[in-house]
């Protein structure tokens, strides 16, 4: 792989007496997709939400295309170009395909009246490029769409905007197996057209169908990270149950880390 | 909403193959693909135009006034200010929120109006009491959305305290100055607003402004249908076919221009629809055309995804309560116009009720992100028909009340029984 184009270096966090992430390392490099995977409570959500801006790390440091860089809120993520689309989509059910895709962003002609024509064309162009074809029309609400569609429609809000980073927080729990395939094809597409995909999964099967890496998290310490085609799901059931932590959890004041 | 949807390959739901969006190129295929929304629970203003024809017919057949064309211009007077009202009901309702003291806030912007004019005491000019007026009620609006956001309270408590706290604000205020407890208003703009009509004769025609009123209207449908149709044509996007274009604005410019001549058969029409109409057609452009309006659905829709798209989502709260306030301001002054007072007992009654009933018979859901501003307008239609006709039939108190419930009532069912269908065929 090329040179990461997100990196976390040596990244903790703790909630009170609890250590959710412990001096972790985590990447992702441009074209390819990385999974994240670990049992609940292995800090990957935690992760997420660092690199998210919903708070800060309380040590270590992210690096963006090589330089080091600073996230204090959602708004510095968005501006560096990674977008998260969460577990539960946050799309407005009663606004139609096109009016989600914008949302908050809208355009406007002559500075007061939206451009419904413009918006309509990206957002038709842009679902296109990402071959979501099953759309029945762009205009209709959200609210009818099956959940494999309410997911596209939510990765290709992120990816309108020029993002380098998409951040997929486990796409394809609610979905049955149709159209789990039809999001783990568009995660596919994303990382061809060259973006860096992170997909976070309880599903191994989805993982190996789909990513390139394979970061496996163990009660907040990176344990593993596995090339796809170099590994077996045994392998990687093993990392998440029972791999090597550098520190043992509750000793690490021993270590002169509070 | 997304709650069945374990589909198995070989059971996926039709609408899933069709990559190719259809459009409709004839008015007989469009009327077909209007006539499946329809049956998906997709009624449009369909319920809301046979429900006043049934009661146009009801009342009507039993009696003889009804259609005069002295009522028609009554009907209309009787419904201007609760529409106004209503508009901004509507758009508490979009956010899903509610304000229960529209009623006695449009009233008190009415009082301070009446006795800033008061001839010498202090005998404001109309423009600035009106102007203080309003700015009363938006203020009311202001302060009740910032304890509801700042504080977490429900809309519905803030709003019935303030409900409270108003009505007592009418009677101190009208209560003060007189003992009566009624104060006229004298001036003469101020209560032409809801007692004049444009009947003026230009050219030699009689209501001349109504039928430029009524044409204008017109006009104003059809450019911007044709607006839009242009505008979607030149980026390459699916249109309306113009046939159906030309058809719906033909019905609605025969609609319009008759309603202008039966009102032209007797006083004509009242100058007070000029207001109502520039502010549901105003009140309409900002809902539909501009980010504002679209953040107001998307904030009744899911606030959680309003918010996380960057929409400062208290400050669409506060902008609407604002709203609501002012409508309530303009809405207080028509009324009082009408009355040529105002009272110890302005803004009781059934006033509350009637607007709210207004905007929610118009299709406004109470649930929040579904509803149009025009709503406001058909919805007082209604309720103003059903009181008028009932008036003419000089039926009893209680009476009234039972219809008038009945009728909400069976707007509220029309709306949820729709909504099932609509949310399983996903249309607004």
């Amino acid at each position: 792989m090329t040179e990461p184009i997100l990196r976390c270096e040596g990244v903790s966090k703790h909630f009170g007496a609890v250590q959710a992430l412990y001096k972790v390392d985590f990447e992702v490099a441009s074209g390819e997709v990385m999974a994240l995977v670990g049992d609940n409570g292995a800090g990957k959500s935690t992760l997420i939400k660092g690199i998210a801006g919903i708070y800060p790390f309380d040590e270590g440091q992210i690096l963006f295309d090589g330089s080091r860089v600073r996230i204090h809120s959602p708004r510095d993520t968005a501006a560096l170009g990674i977008e998260i689309v969460y577990q539960d989509l946050a799309l407005a059910d009663n606004l139609d395909v096109v009016a989600n895709m914008f949302l908050g962003r809208e355009r406007v002609a002559n500075g007061v009246v939206l451009d419904e024509a413009s918006m309509e064309s990206s957002a038709r162009e842009t679902l296109d490029s990402l071959a979501v074809t099953t759309l029945r029309s762009v205009r209709q609400t959200v609210a009818g769409l099956s959940g494999g569609q309410r997911q596209s429609v939510a990765v290709a809000k992120a990816v309108m905007w020029n993002s380098k980073v998409v951040i997929l927080d486990e796409p394809t729990a609610a979905l049955g197996v149709a159209q789990t395939r039809q999001v783990l094809d568009l995660v596919r597409r994303l990382a061809d057209r060259g973006l860096a995909v992170v997909i976070i999964s309880h599903n191994l099967h989805d993982i190996f169908e789909v990513a390139d890496r394979i970061t496996v998290l163990r009660l907040g310490q990176r344990v593993a990270v596995f090339r796809r085609e170099e590994t077996t799901q045994q392998e990687v059931v093993h990392a998440i149950t029972a791999g090597t932590l550098n520190v043992v959890p509750g000793m690490q004041k021993d270590e002169g880390y509070a | 909403m997304s709650t069945d949807e374990k589909t198995s390959p070989d059971t996926l739901p039709a609408y899933e193959h069709f990559a190719v969006e259809k459009n409709p190129s004839t008015v007989s295929e469009y009327m077909q693909a209007w006539w499946v929304k329809v049956r998906a629970g997709d009624l449009g203003s369909l319920p809301i135009i046979v429900g006043l024809i049934v009661i146009a017919a009801i009342f009507g057949s039993l009696n003889e006034t009804f259609f005069t064309s002295r009522n028609f211009t009554n009907l209309l007077l009787q419904m201007a200010g609760w529409a106004t009202i209503a508009i901004g009901i509507v758009f508490v309702l979009l956010i899903a929120e509610i304000d229960l003291s529209v009623a006695y806030n449009s009233a008190v912007g009415a009082v301070v109006m009446t006795l800033l004019l008061r001839p010498g005491d202090p005998g404001w000019p109309w423009p600035l009491a009106l102007g203080v007026g309003l700015l009363v009620t938006t203020l009311v609006g202001l302060v009740m959305a910032l304890i509801i956001t700042k504080a977490g309270v429900p809309s519905f408590v803030v709003t019935l305290a303030f409900l409270l706290a108003l009505s007592g604000v009418v009677l101190i205020l009208t209560t003060l100055f007189t003992t009566a407890g009624t104060i006229l208003i004298q001036d003469r703009v101020i209560k032409g607003i809801a007692n004049s009509f444009l009947d003026a004769t230009v050219f030699g025609i009689f209501g001349f402004w109504g039928w430029a009123l009524g044409i204008g209207m017109v006009a104003g449908y059809g450019g911007s249908e044709l607006m839009r149709y242009r505008s979607r044509k030149s980026s390459g996007l699916p249109t309306k076919p113009l046939s159906v274009i030309a058809l719906q604005v033909g019905a609605g410019a025969v609609v319009i221009l008759a309603a202008v001549y039966v009102a032209n058969l007797d006083r004509g029409v009242p100058t007070v629809m000029l207001i109502v109409l520039a502010l549901v057609a105003f009140w309409t452009f900002v809902a539909t055309k501009t980010r504002f309006g679209r953040h107001v659905y998307a904030v009744g829709g899911n606030p959680e995804a309003a918010r996380r798209a960057g929409i400062d989502v208290d400050r669409v709260r506060i902008a609407v309560f604002m709203i609501c306030g002012l409508m309530a301001g303009f809405g207080g002054v028509i009324l009082a116009s009408r009355l040529s007072s105002v009272a110890t007992n302005s803004g009781g009654g059934n006033l509350l009720l009637n607007v709210i009933a207004a905007a929610v018979i118009g299709g406004t859901s109470l649930f929040g992100g579904s509803g149009r501003v025009v709503s406001a307008l058909l919805g007082a239609l209604v309720i103003a028909s059903v009181e008028n006709g009932m008036g003419l039939l000089g039926l009893a108190s209680g009476t009234k009340f039972v219809i008038t419930g009945m009728v909400l009532l069976a707007a509220v069912l029309v709306d949820a029984l729709s909504k099932r269908g609509r949310a399983a065929a996903g249309i607004r």
